[in-house]
């Protein structure tokens, strides 16, 4: 390529050729709003959060029981038909302390998002595949204390103000 | 309940958004065009000696033989209406107080897609057409620098 | 099947905002890569060109909207996408067009613009996560990553300041590509440690930068490549693999779909000691610790030790096994779909003896070039060679 080619095109810009208008260019803010159909697991999954339960669902094939529930095990490909109430208890698989939230902007305490594998689900293997892994965030904890394998309980909101979605639980807290 | 059957008393549907704003450039050969619109009151192409092309709005390169197009030519503002359609309900399917007539005038072998300011009855395809541009204190630099086209008598 | 070479390659620097559009990046990518091989559009049979998100140009159908800057004009056109994946994806499309017999000589070309989303290119990537399980906790793309790194760090015992070496060595080799936005030959292990922590125990240097640029080639069939030049460099292996849709489902600490695709590539080039018998590696790493992830599951080290090679300087460009000489992403740059394609790129270059500065001694022979996306399940590997 260093023989053949001396220049490379790509004229790059810094954001003061914006401000001072060396450069041209057209806002657009696109209007996407979206009304999701909640389906029939997922459906099932927020009106178990609205009642106080976390639903998975096990596979009559293979028997894998996993979280968020969906109507076809991708495992077996075989339909996924048997509903099981799990226990709001856990072990955290992983975490992050996040010092930004999604616009980049900086926030001093951190975040701690967690996968936190729900007990009475499946696992496979030693390592880590986790069925009944789902995202949520970690409360009531110094961020120092965190650690893989923590085991830790959902705080619900209270009854009254559920309503039926993942934020139905606030936070998973340490068992102690 | 069996298990394919919806759960009359979960959510239906969870409301959301792709939070998606752009900024666009226009580019090598937008910045060019743009700013000739902008300052020189001019539409630009440009043209391919080889596939004997001009591509209007101007285009950096030819799309046909992929080479680089350096003969950049001033196109006039009189173009030829090309087709034309006649709104009567906005975006949201809002009826309009006075239909809009939006067209595209050809410049070479491209052209401009934009409203027309004219009886619509009065339009004949293969007329041309005018470009009428806002006075130059005002023009930003953007395909509304050209207001609308208009039938043209010469 | 028959024999698919690449003849040609082309790309533009990879910037932080460029000023051409989607549709002009194509392009000049596109014209290099004709050039490089003396070829002209009456030459090309088909088109095959990649591209992310259509949230990141903010045009919708962004292959098709770009497609006259990469030579899509009544020509056999495809765009494929999968994610981060696709710009290893892409040139596998682009030989199975040629493979098949369908066509002689197709174009390739991978086009990003991410600085178009504004103002953080990394919004785009928030229905990664799902629209009503994950996205009401308020999460960032970053978020994955971390919960990631953190599983891998912590399965095997690794270090902060050992992954650090990973973009280190990557940011340096990137000093010596004339494209490359991030390059730095004086980078140091302590710079990358006292970066901005962001998530933990991601920090700002151990992201690839967000970035706008295009890379092309030009695949031929045998027949075809013999004549137009005494160097081809033959794709010898492809494979493809994805993993569950759910990631939080999904094995955070080894990318199976990574060594199936592996696999899949070693078994069509007939490499049965991949650590032996591959002289470059180019695999895909958007994060540093990515790299390690990667070269675990393209077999080229042993779960959890590829941080080894890194530390006993066998991943330097005069080591045994040369790993990411062009930079990688986190050096050149990560304009997502043209950043796949750059490896395909550097493994033309170098395995033509080529790449100048950024040479690998020793005539390299075969190079394997990999990534990694879509929901972040999907593994993409090319083993070319000459
Ligand atoms: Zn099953
Ligand atoms: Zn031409």
């Amino acid at each position: 390529m260093t023989v053949r080619f001396k220049q490379f095109p790509g004229v790059s810009l810094s954001e003061e050729d914006f401000r001072q208008g060396k450069v041209l260019y057209q806002m657009d803010e696109l209007k996407a709003e979206y009304a999701w159909d909640s389906g029939i697991a997922i459906g099932a999954y927020l009106a178990g959060l609205k009642r106080g339960v976390i639903l998975g669902v096990r596979c009559s094939h293979c028997r894998k029981v996993v979280v968020p529930p969906r109507t076809v095990c991708e495992w077996c490909f075989r339909p996924m038909e048997e509903y099981v109430e799990l226990p709001d208890t856990g072990t955290v698989n992983t975490f992050s302390l996040c010092y930004i939230t999604w616009d980049m902007r900086r926030i001093s305490e951190p975040e701690i998002p967690a996968v936190i594998h729900l007990d009475g689900t499946s696992e496979l293997g030693p390592s880590s595949v986790i069925m009944g892994g789902i995202l949520h965030k970690l409360g009531e904890v110094d961020p120092k204390e965190v650690h893989i394998g923590m085991r830790v309980q959902a705080v619900w909101k209270p009854a009254a103000e559920r309503t039926g979605a993942i934020t139905d639980i606030l936070y998973f807290k340490p068992i102690r | 309940m069996t298990f394919l059957e919806r759960d009359p008393l979960a959510p239906q549907a969870w409301f959301g958004n792709l939070p998606a704003a752009h900024r666009y450039t226009y580019g090598l050969a937008g910045e060019r065009f743009f700013r000739a619109l902008k300052d020189e009151g001019k539409i630009l192409g440009s043209y391919c000696p080889k596939c004997d092309r001009t591509y209007v709005p101007a285009t950096a390169f030819c799309e046909r033989c992929l080479g680089e197009l350096t003969d950049w030519r001033d196109m006039g503002l009189v173009g030829e209406l090309h087709t034309f359609t006649v709104l009567y309900v906005d975006v949201e399917g809002r009826p309009l107080e006075t239909p809009q007539i939006v067209g595209l005038v050809s410049f070479g072998d491209g052209g401009i897609v934009h409203f027309l300011h004219a009886d619509p009855e009065s339009l004949v395809i293969g007329m041309p057409m005018r470009a009428v541009l806002k006075p130059p204190h005002e023009r930003q630099g953007s395909i509304l620098d050209i207001q609308y086209f208009e039938p043209f008598q010469a | 099947m028959r024999k698919v070479a690449v003849i040609g390659a082309g790309m533009t620097r990879f910037v932080r905002r460029a000023l051409e559009t989607p549709k002009e990046l194509s392009w000049e990518a596109a014209r290099m890569a004709l050039e490089s091989c003396e070829l002209t559009m009456d030459d090309i049979d088909a088109v095959c060109f990649g591209t992310a998100p259509d949230a990141f140009d903010g045009v919708h159908m962004n292959g098709e909207y770009a497609s006259d800057g990469a030579g899509g004009w009544r020509k056999p056109f495809m765009r494929s996408y999968v994610g981060g994946g696709t710009g290893i994806f892409v040139p596998i499309q682009g030989w199975y067009h040629v493979a098949s017999g369908m066509f002689d000589v197709v174009l390739v070309v991978a086009e990003e613009k991410m600085s178009s989303y504004y103002p953080h290119a990394q919004a785009a990537f928030l229905t990664i996560f799902d629209h009503t399980t994950e996205r009401p906790l308020g999460p960032n793309l970053l978020w994955i990553f971390a919960l990631e790194m953190n599983r891998y760090m912590s399965t095997y015992g690794l270090k902060k300041e050992d992954i650090a070496r990973v973009a280190v060595l990557h940011k340096r080799n990137a000093a010596a590509h004339p494209c490359a936005l991030l390059g730095d030959a004086n980078i140091t292990v302590e710079d990358v440690l006292n970066s901005e922590v962001l998530a933990w125990p991601v920090q700002r240097l151990d992201v690839s930068p967000v970035s706008d640029g295009a890379v092309a080639i030009v695949l031929a069939a045998e027949h075809v490549a013999k004549r137009l030049t005494d160097k081809p460099v033959w794709i010898e292996g492809v494979g493809w693999h994805l993993d569950t849709a759910y990631w939080t489902n999904r094995d955070l600490v080894y990318p199976r779909y990574v060594e199936y695709a592996a696999r899949m590539a070693y078994e069509m080039a007939g490499i049965k000691e991949p650590r032996k018998e591959i002289h470059i590696a180019e695999p895909y790493d958007p994060f540093d610790y990515k790299a390690l992830h990667h070269l675990e599951g393209l077999q080229l080290a042993p779960r959890g030790r590829a941080i080894e090679l890194y530390l006993d300087g066998t991943a330097e460009r005069d080591g045994d096994l040369p790993i990411c000489p062009s930079g990688g992403l986190l050096g050149v740059g990560n304009p997502i779909a043209a950043a796949g394609l750059m490896k395909i790129a550097e493994l033309f270059w170098q395995l033509r003896g080529e790449a100048g500065e950024r040479q690998v001694p020793g005539n390299p022979r075969r190079g394997v070039a990999q990534a990694w996306g879509d929901l972040m399940q999907v593994g993409t590997v090319v083993v070319m060679g000459r």
